[in-house]
Order: C-alpha cells, then structure tokens, then sequence
C-alpha cells in the first residue's frame, strides 16, 4: 500500500503552496474582501520572484551570494504581490468595485502576467539561456537542515524542507494569534463581520481593509514563490502551477476561517491532490485517476455544504463578506 | 490646530442620481479609450513597436481576412451567448460562476450523444436528442448550487467555483475513457468519417450557426429582462430579498427557476462548442471564457445589448493579441494582459458613473468635479 514516510514528505510539500495562499485569503476574508484574485496574485508572486532572481544570477554570473539569492526572489515577489493587493484594494475599497469581478479581473491578469513573462523573459532580456532554470538560486530555497538525514524517518517527516516551509506554519501560527488573541484581531473580525458596527465604534474600517488584504496577498505571493523556487527547483513552466490558488481559496472554506487548522488541512489537501499517484488503478483503467483528483474539490464542496447546512454561527464566512463598505449608503 | 470651520473633509464623495445615458456611456468611453492608450504603451515597451503599426496588427489579427472576421464574430458569439447564460442570475445577484463547468458538462453531454448513439440514429433524430441532453445536462449542473443556495444558503461564489472543477475532473475521466487512440489522452475529431451528430451548417458557413443563435438569444434575453413576469421578479430577488418575500415571491423558486435557465443557456454553449465548431470534447474546450463571461456581463451592466459591444471588445482584443505574440515571437498569454488592463479600467470607471467627487474649496463651499 502506500509508504506512508514517502507519501507525506511529498504531501507536504505540495501543500506549503496551498498553505501560503489560504492563510493569505483568510486574512483577507476576515476583512470582509472575498479575493478572487488569490491565484492570480500566487502567480504574479512567482514570477516576480523568477525576474528577480533570472537578473541577479545572469548579472553574477556563477557565484552566487547565499544572502542575496534568497533576499533578491523574496523582495521581488513580495513587491509584486503587495502592489497586485494595492490594486485590488484600490478597486475595490476606494473605488468601491464589485469584489467578484475585480477579483477575476486579477486572476486573468495575474495568470496572464506570470505565463507572458515566464514564456517571454528570455526572448526579452536578450539572453543566451535556454530556459528559466534557476538551480543556484533553489538550491539555497531547497536547503534543509543538514541534519536532517541522520534522523532516520523522524527527519524525513519533519526536517526534510528548504525554509520557506516552515515560514508558512509560523504565519498560520502567527495570523491564528493575531486574529483570535488579540485587540487589532478582534478589531479585524469586527470589520469584516459589520463594518457599520467597527466603524461607529471607531476603527478605521478603510485601512484595516488594505492592510490586510495587502498583507493577505503578501502572504499568498510567497506560495507562488515556494512553488517555483524549492517544488520545482527554480524551473519555471506555463501553467505548472495549475488549479493551486482556486484550491487555496477552496481550502479556506474547509478550514472554515481559521489559518490554524489551515497547516493540516493543507497538508490533507497536498496529498488528496496527489493521491492519484499512489492508488493503484492498473493499465486499462487510466481514467480512475482522474476522478480521484476530483476528490479535494468534491470535500470542499461538501464542507461547504455542511456548514451552511448546521448554520452554526462560529463557522460561518465572515458577515459582510464579498460587499462593499460605503459610509453613507446603509 | 486646524481651522475649526475645515471639519469639511476635503474630498466629499456622494452618490450621483442616475446619469443619462450618453454621459456614462462617455465616461466608459474615456475609460476604454484610456485602456487601449495604456495597453499600446505596454506593448511598446515589450515589442519596441510604434503604437499605430500595433493597432494596425491587433486589426489585422481581428479582421485580417475573411476567416478571421467570421472567426472572431463566432468567439464573440459564443463569449456572447455565455454571458447572457449568466446575466439573470447575476441580476438576481446570485454570483454564478460556473458557467465554465455548466458549458463542459453541457458539452460533454453532446459529446456523449456523439459518441454512443453516432451510426445508430439517424441525424434528424439524433440532433434533437443532442440538445435536449445538452440543456438538460447544463442546467442540472446549475440546479445543484441553486438548491444548495435556496435551501440551505449555501455560497453561490465558491460552490460554483468548485463544481467547475469537478466538472472539468469528469470531463477529464471521459477523455481518457473514451480517448482514440488507446493512450493518447485525446478524444480526436468525433464521427469524422459519418459526421453523425455534427450540427448542420447554414448557408454553407460552418461560422453562421452560433451567431444566428446568439441572435436568437440576445432578443429573446432582453425581452424576458426586461418585458417578462420571470424577468420582473428576479430582479426585486436581487434588490431585495426581503420585499421579495413581503410582496409575496417565492424566492426559492425564482432562484432555482433561474439558475435552470443560466445552466440551460450554457448547456446550448457546451453543444455548439462540441458539435458546432470543434467537433472534440478537451478539458479546455471554454478556454476561461466561463471566467471572462462574468466580466463581460458586469461590464455590460447585465444589458443584454450592451454586452454585444462588451464581448466585442475582449475578444477583438484577443485575437488581436495573440496576432502581436505571433508576430514578435512573445508568449501567447499576452492577451490576457491586454484584457486585464482593460477590464481593470472598466471596472474603475464605474466609481465615476456612481459617485460624484466634490473638492471642498478653500472657503468651505463645495466645487463640483467631473
């Protein structure tokens, strides 16, 4: 059957991603901004970070600086994703847009963005390079503990991944305090739950808005950074990073808004999108596997399902969800 | 200390009445137009081109010949009929954005059709048997997110999202299912040798089908908007649930009658899209359009004549793009850029048509701005 101390290494690692940009969209949604554009927003994260890092080893040529390998991608792709949030809220907060179309709106462009770029960087840039394969700059990404090997199992479980994986567990950590524990969370679920109520009450519901859908999507970009630097080893390919970000905003109603439970469920989710590799189907019946890579959608919609359906009042998506904020219209 | 008469805050942004028509259309036009200026100067600076000789190929790409011009009328049909699919449901403010798995699901219904009773019926018998199941299989694939959201209040937005994906999963099954040949992952050209169930061309123009059904469609949506019992109330659904239910609508039923129609519409899509135009059955047969279709609805306000321009303008912008890409050897995503920008614009300019920005003056009077 199957090896369990192979299997969840590789579950983990394909749910990191998914990890990043939950968190990232729970932050948001708790400000009552329903961010479709999260897979947008990962891909721009990825590329920007790919641009970043393509200059900087094209320019050294070879030596590559352990600092500024990790620091150049991680700047780049946090610019990207925050100035892709800066817009989002500037539509949708400012501009007072309808949050859906504003969102797909940036899945297009942001999907659009990262495939131009990916596909044309090299044809742009002028260089001499077959394909965008940053193996210098993912080996320092991809670098675990050293050691981890002389663990035996334990290691492998849990010692086995480059940095940035265990970055996304300290953020989920982290944004689960903040938004349970303490006064800016309680003041956060207030503007997402009645924004009218937060703003009597004196919070300014426009900046915790950008704040956090920025942050938010801060968070989100770094998923689409992890997926291309330390997953897939610096090579970047079109569409690779496929149907994640809609997972991602998937899994946040399975976590049913808590970044917390998030590190599991992601991990859960990591490996139901990959446990079509691990069920044996046989030759002749190929086409099983794709129903079972129906699997992490069909549970989320049945969580969905469950929850509206139990209609308990702390597992519910925030109040004012996916609506607008205007002072003078209520 | 500031001056105690300046608790004026100095931007004052209230809500307009409604503007006339030709001043909104106006302020979409500077948008667009805007659009199109920052969308050259992106292209400029990738393909180092001047912006005339850009426009001049985006054309070309659009209309270049005639093929290309009945090409592009046949997307824009079908980025049509797809939004008008969605448009009651959204003005009944139901966030329907499965049209991407409505339209599969339709088609693969067909495809099925195709593929399992092709050479044992007749074409006389077997099209309408097509396109019953088509119909019948995209509005099933709406019903299922209408009952959850009329019975239980499910969310609209992410439950249509997900049963897209698990659309697109059981078309994925039957490719391989079905795949010629064995292994290939690809269903190929359907009854290619019969033509069995391939939908007739009229006038002896495979592209005329799906633009006379547009048409057909366009007419017919805008009437039941906007001259229709069904239209009427759906549209107090979606300002209000509560007078809905005080005036005595049944909101359930105006909600699950709806979507019916919605999935109904895109299962039309899925059949002209397998049988009509491509004759094959991949999981990217809609190519995001389910996607772009919500944008071109919103954009168009959900009038049903607006979004003949509204589609008009993606997909010229499309063709014309992907003429650009080929032309300087660039990815061919770029046209997803270009659409980007443009609806980014589109959607900002609607603060303008909603809102009036007053500047408070230095004597505290109001000026009145754009």
């Amino acid at each position: 059957m199957i090896d369990l101390v192979t299997f969840i290494p590789r579950a983990v690692v394909q749910g990191i991603p998914l990890l990043y940009g939950c968190t990232g969209e729970i932050l948001t949604e708790k400000s009552g901004n329903l961010n479709l554009g999260i897979p947008g927003v990962m891909y721009v994260g990825a590329i920007s970070g790919v641009i970043g890092s393509f200059f900087y080893e094209q320019s050294c040529g070879g030596n590559v600086n352990g600092f500024l390998a990790i620091a150049i991608p991680m700047l780049c792709c946090l610019i990207g994703s925050l100035l892709m949030g800066l817009l989002y809220c500037f539509l949708t907060v400012t501009l007072r847009a309808n949050q859906n179309v504003t969102g797909l709106a940036m899945t297009t462009f942001g999907v659009g963005f990262g495939n131009f770029f990916g596909g044309s960087l090299i044809k742009l840039s002028g260089s001499e390079v077959p394909s965008i394969a940053l193996s210098a700059t993912s080996s320092y990404f991809s670098k675990s503990l050293p050691f981890a090997g002389k663990f035996g199992a334990f290691g492998k479980l849990f010692l086995s991944y480059g940095f940035l994986a265990y970055l996304a567990i300290i953020i989920a950590i982290v944004c689960s305090y903040v938004m349970k524990r303490t006064r800016v969370g309680l003041h956060l679920r207030a503007v997402g739950e009645s924004p009218n109520t937060a703003d009597a009450a004196g919070i300014n519901v426009i900046r915790y808005k950008y704040v956090s859908t920025c942050l938010g999507c801060m968070i989100a970009g770094l998923g689409g950074l992890y997926y291309v630097m330390d997953y897939a080893c610096g090579v970047w390919s079109n569409d690779a990073f496929g149907d994640r970000g809609w997972l991602a905003i998937a899994l946040v109603i399975f976590t049913i808004w808590r970044p917390n439970l998030g590190i599991f469920s992601s991990i859960l989710f990591g490996g139901l999108y990959i446990l079509y590799l691990y069920i044996p189907t046989g030759m002749d019946h190929m086409e099983l596997k794709e129903i079972y890579k129906m699997i992490p959608y069909v549970v989320t919609l049945i969580v969905l399902i469950l929850t509206s359906m139990r209609n308990k009042r702390e597992n519910q998506p925030p109040a004012s969800l996916g609506l607008g904020y205007f002072r003078e219209e209520r | 200390m500031a001056k105690t008469e300046n608790h004026e805050p100095f931007i004052h942004i209230s809500k307009r009445d409604v503007l006339p028509w030709y001043k909104s259309m106006g302020i979409r036009a500077i948008a667009i137009l805007a659009a199109l200026i920052v969308c050259a100067i992106v292209t400029m600076v990738l393909t180092g081109d001047n912006p005339i000789s850009i426009y001049a190929a985006i054309f070309k790409g659009a209309f270049g010949s005639s093929r290309k011009t009945w090409v592009t009328l046949q997307s824009m049909s079908i980025l049509l009929l797809i939004s008008l699919a969605l448009t009651p449901a959204f003005k009944m403010r139901f966030w329907n954005i499965g049209g991407e798995g409505q339209v599969l699901i339709g088609g693969l219904a067909a495809a099925a059709c195709m593929i399992c009773l092709g050479g044992k019926l007749p074409n006389a018998v077997l099209i309408p048997i097509m396109i019953v199941a088509s119909i019948a299989a995209g509005a099933f694939w709406a019903f299922i997110p209408a009952f959850l959201k009329a019975k239980w209040n499910t969310n609209e937005t992410l439950s249509t999202l997900m049963m897209n994906y698990i659309g697109i999963q059981i078309v994925a099954y039957f490719t391989v299912y079905w795949e010629v040949p064995k292994g290939s992952g690809k269903i190929g050209i359907i009854n290619q040798n019969g033509n069995e169930g391939w939908l007739p061309q009229i006038a002896g123009s495979k592209y005329l089908l799906a633009i006379i059904v547009a048409v057909i469609v366009t007419i017919g949506m805008y009437i039941y908007l906007n001259y229709s019992k069904h239209g009427y109330e759906l549209s107090v659904v979606g300002e209000s649930e509560q007078t809905a239910r005080y005036v005595g609508i049944k909101v359930p039923k105006v909600i699950i009658r709806t979507m019916l129609l919605s999935g109904a519409i895109c299962g039309l899509v899925g059949l002209l899209l397998v049988a009509g135009i491509n004759h094959t059955i991949t999981t990217t047969i809609t190519d995001g359009q389910g996607f772009t279709a919500v944008m071109v609805s919103w954009m168009a306000k959900f009038n049903p004549i607006y979004m003949i321009f509204a589609s008009f303008l993606i997909v010229f912008l499309n063709r014309g793009a992907s003429e650009i890409s080929t032309a300087f050897g660039l990815n061919h995503s770029f046209s997803d850029i270009l659409t980007g920008i443009i609806l980014f614009f589109i959607i900002g300019c609607e603060f303008f048509i909603t809102y009036r920005i007053s500047f408070r003056k230095k004597n505290g009077k109001e000026e009145k701005a754009s």
